[in-house]
């Protein structure tokens, strides 16, 4: 399953780190992020709960960058 | 600008009108006589005005655990300068960051903004008809099958066939190029045009989301989620050399002056430590991490808005090594558009040998097939017609009418056993077979492009070193048609699987770091499309399988845009080294200079800043294609 997702970051070195801790981030398939669309496409794990993984993602993501927002 | 921003302008403002006083007074150009604590705690003021946001952020980095990230950088490197007592410089050096900051949010919000209104298609709008009247709904809401109306000067919302009406359609947004197409009642037209003069009914035939519009712009969007492999280096490159400086920076700080003082020289640590957070300044990576998605994002934007869609950005990367292209003949570098030339030697009445023909050929899109359905002038019949059997490379057998009928080139006619007559006309030749004996040969020509022979010329011009033309024609053909292009290099007579077997001995042939091109029409090349190192479609204007196929789609028949495109990757490719070496150089340079103390804090943060913003606009110069 794959979605995508509206991001908010200001720096590309950011919307690089947060698609390196979204693809740590269990239940994550594969991820990318995006700088100049901002967006966040995301391939998750067969027979996961997206929106739970995702909080997951967007709370590890807050701690690489406190600023940044994932709009769910 | 966004709030964000204008908030940040505010504060860099506000803070270097405190500044400017304090550092002249400081600097003993204003004969104001103030005790260094007062001069500490009101060079504080601008400092945390400028940055209490990245004292911020470098705390909850090192709460979570991560340091080394720009904030915690120049958090450092402030606090370091205004502990040593250079209060000016820490202050400066503050405000000149966010400056960087600011400029950078700004260019990366206009370009998103400007490579966005180029591939400004999507329509906000459609007129639905309800009971003779309209009304403007969204088009995302609109089931296949209704009626709207799309007036002069708007853009068509959905794909649809027109019901009434004549106008012409402007389709520069999708294919780059302002050419007008007449439509009458009954044409498809395609969602993205701008229609010019009459007003059209249309009833639509696909939602939105399956729309071309919304497919070319998903296309190019998506585009950018396959990353060049430049940018991932850089990526990864960001990821090790803020570390290296970082500790190169405690080195600098520790050894040297520790040097000193065992050696009895005198220690100078401040001299030093001061050193080490000038290297911290100089340590952030942002101009390379920015510039390069940027250079990528522009240049696909620049290409789209040509008529040309790359599928992402690694496949830029790709197009701009093209060294060896093969390419279709028919529909890439001639119109496609095949014409009954003549009849020779009938069996028969010319008329009943083409019906034959037809029927026999009913079944097939392939466009000699329905040059003989034109030719025959009415539709056929296909309830007459049973026993099609497609013979590759060689053509068909059917029964019509219980008469068995064999069309096809000689190859057909001698595994038949039908004795045939060559013919010396240049164009495809069909022979015929009527119950097993030769009924006579129907002569099917096409045209060269406009520009076929200028393409071929362009894309030599452009470096290509071998162009091959492959064709499942005939070798008179093939070779005819190389003369014209001026090739020397072709293969005929090829079956599908053949040109698969041709393009992988093109990829064999190349040498390291060249690559393979292959131009097809995407419909019946796409094994093909997918061998080679980059496939390039031609005219999939509202063609879903090309689109699927290719990695580079050309929105118009135009061969000439091969170039454009390779011409297009190449600048953009240009443009990623230059930022890649020019901010690298000036980085080491700085360093060096900082290292044996040539250098000044104000050296590092101008030196920063200025990288960030010359490689962003040097960048931006992706988008500027109109000329290429």
């Amino acid at each position: 399953m794959k979605k995508t997702y509206q991001i908010d970051v200001d720096c590309a070195n950011c919307a690089n780190l947060m698609e390196e801790t979204a693809n740590k981030t269990e239940g994550v398939k594969h991820c990318t992020v995006s700088f100049m669309t901002l967006k966040m496409k995301v391939e998750f794990q067969d027979g996961v709960d997206a929106s739970e993984v995702m909080e997951r993602v967007r709370e590890n993501c807050r701690k690489v960058e406190p600023d940044c927002e994932i709009y769910l | 600008m966004n709030r964000k921003q204008k908030t940040l302008l505010i504060r860099i403002v506000a803070a270097a009108v405190f500044f400017v006083p304090l550092y002249l007074i400081s600097e003993q150009l204003i004969p104001v006589r103030m005790p260094p604590a007062a001069l500490f705690t009101l060079f504080l003021l601008p400092y945390l005005l400028a940055g209490y946001d990245v004292l911020r952020k470098a705390l909850l980095g090192i709460r979570n655990r991560r340091v080394f990230d720009e904030n915690f950088l120049m958090t450092v490197a402030t606090l370091g300068a205004i502990v040593l007592g250079e209060y000016a410089e820490g202050a400066a050096v503050m405000i000149l960051y966010q400056v960087g900051e600011l400029f950078q949010s700004y260019a990366v919000g206009k370009s998103r903004r400007n490579i966005t209104a180029l591939m400004d298609i999507r329509p906000d709008y459609a007129n639905l008809e309800v009971d003779g009247a309209l009304h403007r709904t969204d088009p995302d809401e609109i089931p296949v099958g209704s009626v709207i109306v799309v007036q002069p000067g708007e853009k068509v919302p959905l794909d649809g066939v027109v019901l009434e009406g004549h106008s012409s359609l402007n389709t520069s947004a999708l294919t780059g190029e302002s050419a007008l197409r007449d439509i009458a009642p009954g044409d498809e037209i395609l969602s993205g045009c701008v229609n010019m003069n009459g007003v059209l009914k249309v009833r639509t035939s696909k939602e939105f989301d399956e729309s071309t519009a919304s497919k070319v712009l998903d296309l190019v969007e998506n585009a950018v989620a396959r990353k060049a492999k430049s940018e991932t280096f850089i990526a990864k490159f960001a990821r090790y050399y803020t570390p290296f400086v970082c500790y190169a920076a405690l080195a600098l700080a520790i050894v040297p002056p520790l040097f000193l003082t065992l050696t009895g020289s005198g220690g100078a640590w401040g001299t030093w430590i001061f050193r080490a957070c000038t290297f911290l300044v100089i340590s952030c990576p942002c101009a390379l991490v920015i510039s390069i998605p940027l250079s990528f994002f522009a240049g696909i934007g620049g290409a789209s808005h040509r008529g040309i869609l790359v599928k992402g950005a690694n496949y830029l990367e790709t197009l701009a090594d093209v060294r060896v292209i093969a390419f279709d003949k028919t529909g890439t570098m001639t119109k496609g558009s095949f014409n009954v030339t003549g009849v020779h030697y009938p069996s028969m009445d010319e008329s009943a040998l083409l019906e034959y023909a037809a029927h026999a050929e009913c079944a097939s899109s392939h466009p000699v097939s329905r040059s003989l359905q034109t030719a025959y002038g009415r539709t056929p019949d296909r309830n007459r017609v049973d026993n099609v059997r497609e013979h590759a490379g060689e053509g068909v057998t059917a029964n019509v009418d219980g008469v068995q009928v064999a069309v096809g080139n000689e190859k057909l006619m001698k595994r038949l056993g039908v004795p045939f007559r060559p013919c010396h006309h240049p164009g495809t030749i069909l022979h015929m077979g009527i119950d097993g004996a030769y009924g006579g040969h129907i002569v099917v020509s096409d045209e060269l492009k406009d520009h076929a022979s200028e393409a071929v010329r362009q894309l030599r011009r452009a470096g290509v070193e071998k162009i091959v033309m492959l064709t499942g024609d005939t070798e008179a053909v093939a070779e005819r048609v190389a003369a014209e292009l001026g090739l020397t290099d072709y293969r005929a007579g090829l079956l599908p699987a053949d040109k698969v077997a041709c393009a992988e001995a093109l990829l064999q042939s190349c040498k390291p770091r060249q690559k393979f091109a292959f131009v097809g029409d995407g419909i019946n090349d796409a094994p093909v499309l997918a061998r080679a190192d980059i496939g390039i479609a031609m005219g999939a204007l509202g063609s879903d399988a090309a689109i699927e196929a290719a990695d580079v789609v050309l929105m118009d028949d135009d061969p000439l845009k091969i170039a454009t495109a390779i011409r297009i990757a190449r600048k953009c490719l240009r443009i990623v080294r230059e930022n890649i070496v020019f901010s690298l150089t000036v980085k080491a340079a700085c360093l060096l200079l900082v290292a044996v103390g040539l250098g000044n804090m104000w050296l590092a943060i101008a030196a920063d800043v200025g990288v960030m913003v010359l490689a962003v606009l040097n960048a931006m110069r992706c988008l500027m294609v109109e000329k290429l």
